[in-house]
């Protein structure tokens, strides 16, 4: 049974959602960030919102942790409304927003503790959750460095320590990965993905598709303001892609001339400015006939279908351009 | 027992402070010895020879007038300092407020831990000049103890319309020209260092609006052991007041704005 099966199986229980969104809107001035979105988010859910820069991601994120009002439609958050009762949410959200805030000038210890005390925790009891969280997040021999030298790497992992402090029933994290270097992407996904099975509530945005599939039990893409689909990451792929992809590439700028070897190979293909992708049931079979066709492609990749591909199918752009 | 937010944000600032309030307290006691010593005794020893210079001065040696007035521009040049470039860091670049604003806490407590940040400082930077004064004879008094708040109002007094301004830029552009063409002339015509009635009407103004001339006035006046009617003092202390009230109250609105568009 994997993880995805556990959480459908948690949300198939008659539960309240944690978060409640329909018609969701979010307009500055002229520009509508959010166009009218439906979602449920269910306690123990990790939840994802995969889409480009601009999608709409991070307004939305702002609006479910009460620091941006809605312009149109309904947000609840435990049964809350985050205009009355802003405060009161905020009191049980952790939230990891995309650039760090922490204090550069402060030692971590002391990031985490102040932090805890704006959510009126004492001083002792901040100090106690600020040592085990920094366990947890495997930083304890940093704990009386300042921040300010710390690896792009380790500020997240403070941050996403820090965003602990008040035991929060809903973890927000906009981008948790961006901009950090492979592994420390990795210890960080093993940490979220160990909240997450301590029943943590996770609801994140990304654009690395990889992350997505890692962390998220069911995910919608957003693409200009609007939910274009939803499911878990397997449903998106069985339904939006087939089962294997293979990957052409050409001599640069033959991408056109060589497309005639594409089409037909497959279910179907797709022509990107540096490959050309058949998507297939059987990418080697596809392969051998684009060759009889009489392709000579520089390299030929056969492999699974990701996020990434079903992204392509439904909007017609790459995630990260 | 649960502690009142603005404490807790004061908190913050405390800490980031509790780095550097060695240096910072050396330095303010230092400065304001050397102070006197150049324009108290200096600058004095020239004022006090000319003949009128004692009736201008109210009856006192010109380092009697003088040190009063630097218990108000040193809380007012602090108070300025703390308002400008922390704060907008604090919005912007550290994004500290953008911090606290995920958290239970609102604006107003952002707002009201600056007012008492600023509090703070200028306080702790009026005590530091009146205990330098202390070593001088002609202004030892324990009217500088009555003085101390009254600089305290008008550093924050000043503090709080630039902390609005600061937390609303997106560029510190504008910092370094307050400085120069606001901060400085109210410094140098806020009746610190000469009477006012020295001055033609047109510039004399300046030190009648400006914070600091209300501040210098009281300090004066406590120090120096000389009459104010309690009206005058009332009317100080509300003209001052009224600064720190509509500062605050611009300063959460548009603080307000940025953090929870």
């Amino acid at each position: 049974m994997t993880a995805g099966d556990e959480a459908s199986a948690n949300a198939g229980a008659p539960v309240a959602p944690l978060i409640h969104a329909s018609g969701l809107r979010k307009q500055f001035g002229d520009f509508v960030a959010v166009d009218g979105i439906d979602f449920d988010v269910q306690p123990g859910e990790a939840f994802g919102f995969l889409g480009p820069n601009g999608a709409g991601k991070s307004s939305t994120m702002r609006m479910i942790g009460c620091t941006s009002p809605t312009s149109g439609g309904t947000l609840q958050l435990f049964g809350l409304d985050p205009a009355k009762d802003g405060p009161a949410i905020r009191r049980r959200l952790g939230v990891v927003p995309q650039m760090d805030s922490l204090d550069n000038e402060l030692t971590v210890e002391e990031n985490l503790v102040i932090y805890g005390r704006y959510f009126d925790l004492s001083r002792a009891e901040a100090r106690r959750r600020a040592k085990d969280l920094l366990d947890f997040v495997q930083l304890t021999d940093r704990a009386t460095s300042r921040v300010e030298p710390l690896s792009g790497g380790m500020k997240r992992r403070v941050t996403i320590a820090r965003s602990l402090i008040n035991q929060p029933d809903l973890l927000l994290l906009d981008e948790p990965t961006t901009g950090l270097d492979p592994q420390a992407r990795h210890i960080l996904w093993d940490r979220l993905y160990r909240l997450k099975q301590q029943g943590v509530t996770l609801v994140l945005t990304t654009h690395y598709m990889d992350e997505a599939e890692q962390l998220c039990d069911r995910l919608v893409v957003m693409d200009a303001g609007k939910i274009v689909a939803q499911g878990s990451p397997r449903q998106l792929i069985d339904e939006h892609a087939t089962r294997e992809v293979l990957e052409l590439r050409f001599r640069a700028g033959s991408n056109a001339e060589n497309e005639q070897y594409a089409a037909g190979v497959g279910d179907r293909h797709e022509v990107l400015p540096d490959r050309i992708l058949v998507y297939a049931h059987n990418g080697d079979e596809a392969l051998a006939k684009a060759i009889a066709n009489g392709a000579q492609p520089e390299s030929a990749l056969v492999r699974r279908s990701t996020l990434e591909d079903v992204f392509l199918r439904l909007t017609g752009r790459t995630l990260v351009e | 027992m649960s502690t009142p937010a603005p404490l807790r944000v004061f908190e913050w600032k405390l800490a980031v402070y509790r780095q550097v309030w060695k240096a910072n307290l050396l330095t303010s006691l230092l400065q304001p010895i050397l102070y006197l010593l150049a324009m108290g005794l200096g600058v004095g020893a020239l004022v006090n020879k000319n003949g009128g210079s004692a009736r201008l001065l109210g009856g006192v040696p010109y380092i009697a007038f003088v040190a009063p007035g630097l218990l108000a521009t040193t809380a007012m040049m602090v108070g300025a300092i703390e308002s400008l470039w922390p704060v907008h860091d604090a919005m912007k670049w550290g994004r500290q407020y953008e911090a606290m604003s995920a958290t239970p806490l609102e604006p107003s407590d952002i707002v009201a831990a600056h007012v008492l940040w600023l509090m703070f400082r200028t306080g702790t930077a009026a005590a530091a000049v009146a205990a330098a004064m202390a070593f001088f004879p002609d202004v030892r008094s324990w009217g500088l103890i009555a003085a101390i708040p009254a600089a305290m109002l008008s550093g924050v007094a000043l503090g709080m319309p630039l902390s609005a301004w600061a937390v609303s830029r997106e560029r510190e552009m504008s910092f370094p020209i307050i400085q120069r063409f606001i901060i400085v002339p109210l410094f140098l015509f806020g009746g610190a260092f000469f009477p006012l009635s020295q001055l033609p009407i047109g510039i004399r103004i300046i030190g009648y609006v400006s914070p600091l001339w209300h501040g210098v006035e009281m300090c004066r006046s406590w120090v120096s052991g000389t009459h104010m009617t309690a009206l005058a003092a009332l009317g100080h202390v509300a003209y001052l007041a009224v600064f720190v009230v509509v500062g605050a109250v611009i300063m959460r609105r548009l603080a307000k704005e940025r953090l929870f568009a």
